[in-house]
């Protein structure tokens, strides 16, 4: 599977990274190469083969439905590049949902 | 635009998004405590902050209320069902994906039957799936409105919050049928204990998706999704709203952009909130921190057998014992008042009559105040007062109010205000021929045979008496001394 | 008499019995640590006050009478992507250079009840993605064994702080063999425990269907008393087998006299591998037929696709566990505007290259349209691999092939090629997908005087009989693991 360097930009915005235009054009090949060697897995006849995403077939794992300690609110914040008032802060959101 | 054109009739084709915030104590996916806390980040920890090597652990509770729902809708309970995630980057996700369920949700298939003018509509369930909440941004800046914010604050005590997605089939015609829709989803709701279900404060939340066509055509038109409706009334607004904004558009030639639009209630209009050029990339695929869901068949089956009775179901039962119209015990429940009703005909009062009470002076008391502070023993006891005679019904409404104002019981406040209404013959007999020496000349136009001119005695007696002459009594007393 | 040669097992008794404190312990491994990573570079920082605090309190309690965890007093160094409250866990990587988590990942709580000493984090490839740890934004690590050459990866930090004597024990994390690889490089037993065995809750996730913590250690004996202190059921990891830890020690001298172990045909020859490698995991056959083994030949068809299906599993998973960078709640942030492009500049700038990769190839077989033929054919693949897996365990009990195609390669050598790079897992990964357990055992050096591993491998729940075929292996082989040649670190005796 080869990209263009279109599609690459696209992934790009999709994972949210910001690239410089040397790099859009490294990964263009690196994708192009890594993908063509892992798409080979469509030579494995295996339409009728359920997928597997867990070796271990476990089921229903759940907790009760008790309240557990939460974190100290300064404990919660304290990781936080910009704070105010007790929230995370962050630049203007555009294209907010209400 | 043509004759042809202006002839046409568009149908609306309305479908339903709801969302239940579930009334859990603890998180979808952690054991923080859902209550409203106050602080912001005061109910988070390393699972609900998205922190590095978090992992989720779904919350069993949630799981019944799902089923619960889904087997009071008449879904299929899916023997398999598994949390996918759904990728998009909002600083609100902390994990930059929402756990919710995709391809395999765990109920699917069911129906709702809502009450129309024309009969009984069936609008067809799609299924019903759990969800986390996300966090909430608070949009600092000048104008204090999303665009032209600044920057945010993000508080993620509500990050993680159980919520149930019910989507409904493109089955609704209009906006009645979408209020009726909405209403009986929230008594369901309300009945199965599952959720507080206010659409005000958010914990029911609903978006329809509107579009129109051509009466007879079987593809649909171009699809709106509208937001922010945070009531019934509103839902009902912004559909009409919207029916006819699409409609115009339609019959004008032009085409309907698909586009998401945004409810304004005091606008009284929807506005453009984002136009879906290309639909998002959500790039679904099974949550590989979580394992599949097999809930028991027997436990299932308790869950069936558990549930309570459903409003559509009290409904019926009240209507049939109690020899009610649908319509009237329909207003009853939509008003939370059928309780009271069946708690009054416990206490000995006549159906019919303690429905009548309810349906008009306890409602307009509880739209005015919010509550209907009275129980059904007072309810039965005002209901008796009145057809012992001891009141008449236009002091048994002052009582009432007397009542539900947390004044006392009907008979104590009866006495107290002295409203017992003269039903002893000799007491208002004097009443009355005083009356009839007062108004001699309407007296006398009674006996010469003008039956009309006793509402004139009538009306004196009732005054002289300030209003509590029992005036069934007054009227025959009044034509026995003036008879011919 | 010199602590840092010492076993832990040895060390522990003699910690246990008073002949020696645990706070000398401590600060013999740690005076080791820094006269060496100056230029092994294992550690990206040390503990020194928590640790020597940690000890004087295993010693106060030792004295007193009072009860003590099996590992007290053991020097044991974490891999930097495990979660310890408080002290900085980077993942090595910029987007985490300063991030102190508010919690203890859960096995790093048990080995603090179990009151092994943590001396240090140790440097890995960032966020696990690699097979050189040249990935990692703090420098690559050196292997012990020749200081010009890799330690191998993810785990090259926690492999070389043990093979120069740093500390005896060290936590490691497999996705793909981040574990075995680096043992096999470093002449030491690096082992996978059975999916779901050990407690992901507080392990930075990269490819959460695959991810493993294990041991890494200088023998066996070692590497099964550190798997028996982390495994367990833990109820706030979903994805935890409802199992206690298994007996593993019972059974590790009972020998191979009747065991079948069966030799993976697609694994005994192959481009890439190199002759040194090939000659000394057959003698180590060898031996394990000559201790009584039968030694069958299975196949593994679907195996040649493993390292495909591979390359489209981890990264769709990392792509979404790494969405969470973003510098709202924690890490690096770069400025920007709006939040999008504040976002964005952050992971653009705190990433590193080959993490960039892996989030791009995983974005785009998720997204719409490839999904199908990617991530779900993939996953078909790992369900053929696993249908495999248990044909070959219908004739035998456990399975062998080399761990690394290779020994050390040097610094620079494979980094420029990515897929060079990935097929260094090529005998690994199929362990990975089934879940199922597998070892690494230094079986000798080649003939440049590098460290050669054999990989063992055991159906999944199959930690008993995997150790007690190690254990065998390890008697009937003189390896000797303390490094030696011209540049490597001196260790005394």
């Amino acid at each position: 599977m080869s990209l263009s360097t279109e599609q690459v930009r696209h992934v790009a915005r999709l994972a949210r990274l910001a690239l410089e235009d040397e790099e859009v054009e490294a990964l263009r090949s690196q994708l192009s190469d890594i993908l063509a060697y892992a798409e080979k897995v469509g030579e494995v006849a295996a339409s009728d083969v359920p997928p597997t995403g867990h070796a271990y077939p476990l089921r229903n794992v759940w907790r009760s439905d008790e309240p557990r300690p939460s974190l100290p609110a300064e404990l919660a914040i304290s990781t936080a590049p910009e704070a105010e008032d007790g929230r995370f802060q962050v630049p203007r959101i555009v294209g907010a949902e209400s | 635009m043509t004759t042809l054109e202006q002839a046409t009739r568009y149908e609306p084709v309305i479908g339903l998004e709801v969302h239940v915030e579930l009334g859990t104590r603890t998180k979808m996916f952690c054991g923080c405590a859902t209550d409203f806390g106050g602080e912001p980040n005061t109910r988070t920890c390393p699972v609900c902050l998205g922190q590095p090597g978090s992992l989720p652990v779904v919350n069993a509770r949630a799981v019944e209320y799902a089923i619960s729902l889904g087997l009071a809708l008449g879904c299929e309970i899916s023997p398999w069902s598994q949390f996918h995630r759904k990728n998009y980057f909002y600083p609100d996700m902390p994990k930059n994906y929402q756990i919710s369920q995709y391809d395999v949700p765990i109920c699917l298939g069911g129906h709702l039957d809502v009450e129309t003018e024309g009969g009984v509509r069936r609008v067809g369930i799609t299924r019903v799936h759990m969800e986390e909440d996300t966090g909430k941004s608070l949009h600092v800046g000048t104008s204090g409105r999303i665009h032209g914010a600044d920057y945010s604050l993000v508080d993620y005590n509500r990050a993680g919050i159980p919520l149930l997605e019910v989507v409904s089939e493109p089955d609704i015609r209009s906006a009645a049928e979408a209020r009726a829709y909405l209403t009986e989803l929230q008594a369901i709701v309300l009945a199965l204990g599952i959720s507080d279900a206010k659409l005000e404060e958010g914990s029911m939340r609903c978006d329809a998706n509107i579009s129109v066509r051509p009466v007879g055509h079987t593809v649909f038109g171009t699809r709106v999704e509208v937001k922010n409706m945070n009531s019934v009334r509103s839902l009902g607004r912004a559909v009409e709203y919207e029916i006819a904004r699409q409609t115009a558009q339609l019959r004008d030639g032009q085409p309907v952009v698909q586009e998401t639009r945004h409810w304004d209630e005091t606008a009284g209009r929807t506005s453009t909130l984002r136009v879906k050029e290309t639909t998002e990339d959500y790039r679904y695929f099974p949550d590989p921190d979580l394992v599949g869901l097999e809930p028991d068949r027997a436990w299932v089956d308790q869950l069936r057998d558990g549930l309570p009775e459903l409003p559509a179901a009290a409904r019926q039962r009240l209507a049939d014992a109690y020899g009610l119209e649908a319509g009237q015990v329909a207003l009853l429940y939509a008003s939370g008042l059928a309780g009271l009703l069946e708690d009054a005909v416990a206490a000995g009062a006549p159906a019919g009559q303690a429905a009548n009470w309810l349906a008009n002076e306890v409602t307009s008391w509880r739209n005015e105040h919010g509550t209907a502070p009275i129980t059904g023993a007072q309810l039965a006891e005002l209901i008796a007062l009145v057809t012992d005679g001891t009141l008449s019904t236009k002091l048994a409404r002052h009582v009432l109010t007397d009542v539900l104002a947390g004044d006392g019981d009907p008979g104590e406040i009866a006495e107290r205000r002295g409203f017992r209404q003269i039903s002893d013959e000799g007491e208002l007999g004097r009443i009355i021929d005083q009356v009839i020496a007062e108004q001699a000349a309407a007296a006398q136009r009674v006996r010469d045979g003008n039956p009309k001119a006793i509402g004139a005695l009538v009306g004196a007696v009732m005054r002289t008496s300030q209003g509590k002459a029992n005036p069934a009594l007054v009227n025959r007393l009044l034509s026995e001394r003036l008879s011919p | 008499m010199s602590l840092i040669t010492k076993t832990a097992a040895e060390l522990r008794d003699l910690i246990g019995r008073g002949e020696v404190s645990a706070a000398e312990t401590v600060r013999a491994h740690l005076d080791r640590i820094h006269a060496t990573d100056a230029r092994v570079h294992a550690f990206l920082r040390t503990t020194d006050e928590t640790a020597l605090a940690h000890a004087a309190d295993v010693d106060r309690r030792i004295a007193a009478g009072e009860p003590v965890g099996q590992l007290a007093g053991v020097p044991l160094a974490l891999k930097d992507i495990l979660c310890t409250k408080g002290v900085e866990t980077t993942c090595a990587s910029r987007i985490l250079e300063c991030y102190r988590p508010p919690y203890d990942a859960t096995v790093v709580s048990k080995l603090r009840e179990a009151d092994a000493i943590v001396v240090g984090k140790t440097n890995l490839d960032e966020f696990a993605m690699g097979s050189s740890t040249e990935n990692s934004a703090f420098g690559p690590t050196r292997n012990p064994w020749d200081l010009g050459r890799v330690p191998g990866g993810s785990s090259g930090g926690s492999a070389a702080a043990v093979a120069s004597y740093g500390a005896p024990l060290a936590i490691g994390t497999d996705t793909g063999g981040s574990i075995r690889q680096p043992a096999a490089l470093c002449g030491l037993v690096g082992m996978k425990p059975t999916y779901g065995l050990v407690s992901r809750f507080g392990l930075v996730a990269f490819a959460s269907s695959l991810d493993q913590v294990g041991p890494i250690a200088r023998s066996v004996g070692d590497a099964a008393l550190l798997f028996e202190a982390i495994a367990g059921h833990d109820p706030i990891d979903s994805t935890s087998i409802p199992v206690e830890a298994p007996d593993v020690r019972t059974s590790l001298e009972q020998g191979v006299e009747g065991l079948r172990v069966g030799l993976v045909r697609e694994f005994t020859s192959g481009e890439g591998l190199e002759d040194g490698v090939a000659t000394r995991v057959n003698e180590a056959i060898g031996r394990l037929g000559k201790l009584g083994a039968d030694i069958v030949e299975v196949s593994l068809p679907h195996a040649p696709y493993a390292v495909n299906a591979y390359y489209l599993i981890a990264p769709s998973e990392c792509s979404s566990n790494l969405s969470r960078y973003d510098g709202v709640r924690y890490g690096l942030r770069r400025p920007g505007e709006t939040a999008e492009e504040m976002m964005a500049r952050t992971r653009g700038e705190g990433f590193g290259p080959e993490v960039k990769r892996r989030v791009m190839v995983g974005t785009y077989a998720l997204s719409a349209g490839y999904y199908d033929a990617y991530y779900a054919q993939a996953q078909r693949v790992r369900t053929l691999i696993i249908r495999d897996f248990d044909a070959a365990y219908q004739q035998c009990d456990v399975l062998v092939s080399p761990t690394s195609p290779t020994t050390a390669f040097a610094l620079g050598e494979k980094v420029a090629d990515p897929l060079a790079m990935y097929l260094n897992d090529v005998f690994t990964i199929p362990s990975n997908l089934a879940g199922a357990p597998a070892l690494s055992l230094p079986v000798g050096l080649d003939d440049a005087g590098l460290p050669v591993g054999l990989q063992i491998m055991a159906p999944v729940l199959g930690e008993a009989v995997l150790f007690r075929v190690a254990r065998a292996v390890e008697a009937e082989t003189a390896f000797d693991p303390v490094p030696r040649g011209p540049v490597a670190v001196e260790v005394p005796r």
